[in-house]
């Protein structure tokens, strides 16, 4: 009778998980005409780009400068042994543009903004400020949701950029002021081997669908959020753990298939 | 935090975002020898690659050149035939000849040009005829162990 018993929990976890799943794509549903709408009034979207984007920055350039910097110090001793210390420059682009910098980002991003916005959504909800629209036939889909997730799928991909980017230069630094390579060949052997089309693009690509369903979860979370502090608390926390998980999931699938070169 | 100060803000993350991606593009890529429209292509065919790959570089006097396009074997004759993308603006006498290099002890390998004496120069689909194949360094180590050892025991 407990095996019995144990099986059903797992069902149960099982059929609530794809239940939520089902939920969250009949609200992308249901958001999809408010994000035309949403283009239309771009001055709500460049708030929330500015809430969400560019308050953020501060984090991503620090964290980016510091893992290229660290990149730098620990590839160094690795390939010193190898004597190949010339190929610094291409490990460090190549880690920071295929891998580090957009799922680095888009945590950090899920951790700072996505956090936020499930918050601010879900206290919206709880405080009755979405029934208040409602009543005076604002739709809060199109006015309040909308500009929020068009804000987090720009943000994503520009600050994955720019925390490679700074990444590279923090890695630059640490390696020709510090360890005395020649920086020349740091970038020569870095635009050797780095493709623009396979890296660089491939980069992008990743930080764009980050982007899109860390803002995805993050807006559906607040929008169902139970309307108490509880819930909302829970909601956020959910935000935080489901995308990171969404992230480093949808990263392995999406290395694996640029891997093979498909 | 609302009007024209977060607007400026928002501007200058734009702008800081695409210029990223340019340095991405520009600096740390290659997106220079990416354009293909530039460059003409030539075959050459080896007996033995080694681990020659396709996009290594093509150089002539250590100056790249060019790229490895597709590497493929003839099925008749049982050789790799390389394909090479060189830039339009270098040409080649016809008699030039093509031998794998590698950088560095254990580096990537990579296809050296050396220029012949011929008036013609090699056209778009030509072939370079005269190749020398990778040199592989576990045959040389065995090589020289083969012969070291059949000298030794010549002695005794």
């Amino acid at each position: 009778m407990r095996i019995v018993g144990i099986v059903s929990g797992l069902g149960r976890r099982v059929i609530a998980g794809v239940t939520r799943l089902g939920r969250a794509a009949l609200f992308l549903g249901r958001l999809a005409p408010g994000l035309g709408i949403a283009l239309m009034r771009f001055r709500l979207v460049i708030q929330q780009i500015y809430m969400t984007g560019v308050l953020t920055l501060v984090i991503v350039l620090v964290s980016g400068a510091f893992v290229g910097m660290i990149l730098a110090l620990q590839g160094y001793n690795t390939l010193v042994r190898y004597d190949a210390q010339s190929s610094l420059g291409l490990l460090v682009a190549l880690s920071l543009t295929r891998e580090l910098g957009p799922v680095l980002t888009a945590l950090l991003f899920a951790g700072r903004a996505g956090s936020a916005l499930t918050a601010e959504i879900g206290l919206m909800k709880a405080t009755e400020q979405l029934d208040g629209m409602e009543m005076m036939a604002v739709d809060p889909l199109p006015r309040v949701v909308a500009p929020r997730f068009w804000a987090g799928w720009i943000a994503v991909p520009l600050l994955a950029m720019i925390f490679s980017a700074v990444g590279i230069i923090g890695a630059y630094i640490v390696a020709v002021g510090d360890l005395g390579l020649d920086g020349g060949v740091f970038w020569s052997q870095m635009q050797s081997g780095v493709s623009v089309r396979d890296d660089v693009l491939g980069g992008l690509i990743k930080s764009v669908v980050f982007g899109f369903v860390v803002s995805w979860i993050a807006v559906f979370e607040g929008y169902d959020a139970k309307p108490t502090s509880e819930g909302v608390s829970r909601a956020t926390t959910r935000t935080v753990v489901s995308s990171s998980l969404a992230i480093l999931g949808l990263d392995f699938i999406m290395t694996a298939f640029m891997l093979r070169g498909l | 935090m609302q009007g024209k100060g977060s607007e400026f803000a928002v501007g200058l993350f734009v702008v800081a975002g695409l210029l990223a991606l340019a340095m991405l593009a520009l600096k740390v890529g290659n997106i220079h020898v990416l354009s293909t429209g530039d460059t003409y292509s030539v075959t050459a065919d080896f007996n033995d690659i080694g681990s020659l790959k396709p996009k290594a570089p093509v150089t002539v006097a250590g100056v790249r050149v060019g790229e490895v396009a597709r590497i493929t074997v003839n099925p008749t004759t049982y050789q790799a035939v390389v394909t090479l993308d060189i830039m339009k603006k270098y040409r080649f006498p016809r008699d030039s000849s093509a031998s794998i290099e590698t950088a560095g002890l254990l580096g990537e390998q990579y296809v050296s040009l050396s220029p012949g004496g011929s008036r013609h120069d090699l056209k778009n689909g030509g072939k370079i005829r005269i190749t020398q194949s990778a040199i592989i360094l576990e045959k040389i180590i065995s090589q020289l162990l083969y012969s070291k050892a059949g000298h030794t025991s010549g002695h005794q």
